[in-house]
């Protein structure tokens, strides 16, 4: 019965972490083995349940990083300043332990192989995570549906799966990159710091006119201004969807 | 309230799919005190334990208000005027 499959899909699973990869100084990608997963769309995230002894739980949401593939789930975490969850799975959860999961959630925010429409990406910082899932899933399903990503970011060392991104363009199968760094750039970078406005858009993104689908994600003040600044340009707003994150303590 | 506290329905969908069993932030809902139309997702979520609140990122005005107690929950849906789920 379907409500059965829907109510089960909101288990909580118990995974295994078996392997921490650190993407930058600040921002850790946790692999995870997940009994019984029924697999994702790229976009999706899971909710992050951690129990103290005390009874004391905490729970995060995290976009999914990885195409789906059989019971493997990745998440990228960026550090937060005060962030205690976040704290713990960037420094201190190690392979071996595990961790409480709940998911896919989230039906909104994500692409699927059959989205045969050109699409722009736009992430700031760590809001790469779920459009990164996107990428991959595009490429293990062996498509050329056009990808444009613009992503903001502070300096060059800031840039999560800078290595993988790179080697992906430079393949030559429709994904193209701009950078916008936003407090420092790499040496002779032609544009100065700055954030992502009107005049870099023009100049970076797949035109209005091609009609693109268009997902932003990053911090909340992040998200607003692209997203006004794609209205504004004359992109479909019904087309464009956003995911914000933000200070907020989770959702349980 | 700062311009960056509120995370958008996206990051409450495990928790309304705890409580409705189907995702509901694909549903496009209407605001009934401005009459905007946009997906849940779009909202605005301001999580306070024990409850979470959706605010029509419009005009701020609550849509959806839960609370959850032991064994109980409470949802308070007149800030809605409709929810247009997609059903197979």
């Amino acid at each position: 019965m379907a409500g059965t499959t829907v109510l089960g899909r909101l288990a909580w699973y118990v995974a295994t972490v078996v392997e921490g990869r650190q993407e930058t100084r600040t921002a850790r990608t946790l692999v995870l083995n997940v009994p019984s997963w029924p697999g994702h769309d790229a976009g999706q995230h899971v909710d992050v349940r951690l129990r103290a002894a005390d009874g004391y739980t905490a729970v995060r949401s995290y976009s999914i990083a990885n195409a789906a593939q059989n019971e493997r789930v990745e998440l990228t975490v960026e550090e937060l300043a005060d962030g205690e969850v976040s704290l713990y799975l960037v420094r201190t959860i190690a392979p071996g332990d595990p961790l409480e999961i709940r998911g896919p959630v989230g039906g909104w925010f994500v692409w699927r192989p059959a989205f045969i429409e050109p699409v722009q990406l736009v992430a700031g910082g760590s809001g790469i995570v779920p459009l990164m899932a996107m990428i991959r899933t595009r490429a293990a399903a062996g498509l050329q549906t056009p990808f444009r990503l613009l992503y903001s970011v502070r300096t060059p060392e800031n840039i999560i799966y800078a290595a993988e991104l790179q080697r992906r363009e430079s393949e030559g199968q429709g994904l193209t990159i701009a950078y916008a760094f936003t407090r420092a750039t790499p040496a002779g970078w032609p544009r100065p710091p700055a954030r992502i406005d009107a005049a870099f858009l023009s100049e970076a993104a797949l035109p209005a006119g091609e009609d693109p689908a268009c997902y932003i994600c990053g911090p909340t003040g992040f998200v607003e201004s692209a997203a006004a600044l794609l209205e504004q340009a004359g992109y479909d707003p019904k087309r464009i969807k956003t995911e914000r994150f933000g200070p907020t303590g989770g959702i349980s | 309230m700062s311009k960056d506290s509120f995370v958008d329905g996206n990051a409450a969908a495990g928790a309304l799919l705890s409580v409705f069993s189907i995702d509901i932030t694909d549903a496009d809902a209407q605001c009934a005190a401005c009459g905007n139309v946009a997906p849940v997702a779009r909202s605005r979520v301001y999580a306070f334990e024990p409850g979470i609140v959706l605010r029509c990122a419009v005009c701020e005005h609550p849509l959806l208000r839960i609370a959850r107690g032991t064994g109980r929950t409470w949802i308070d849906a007149r800030g809605l005027t409709y929810l247009e789920l997609r059903t197979p």
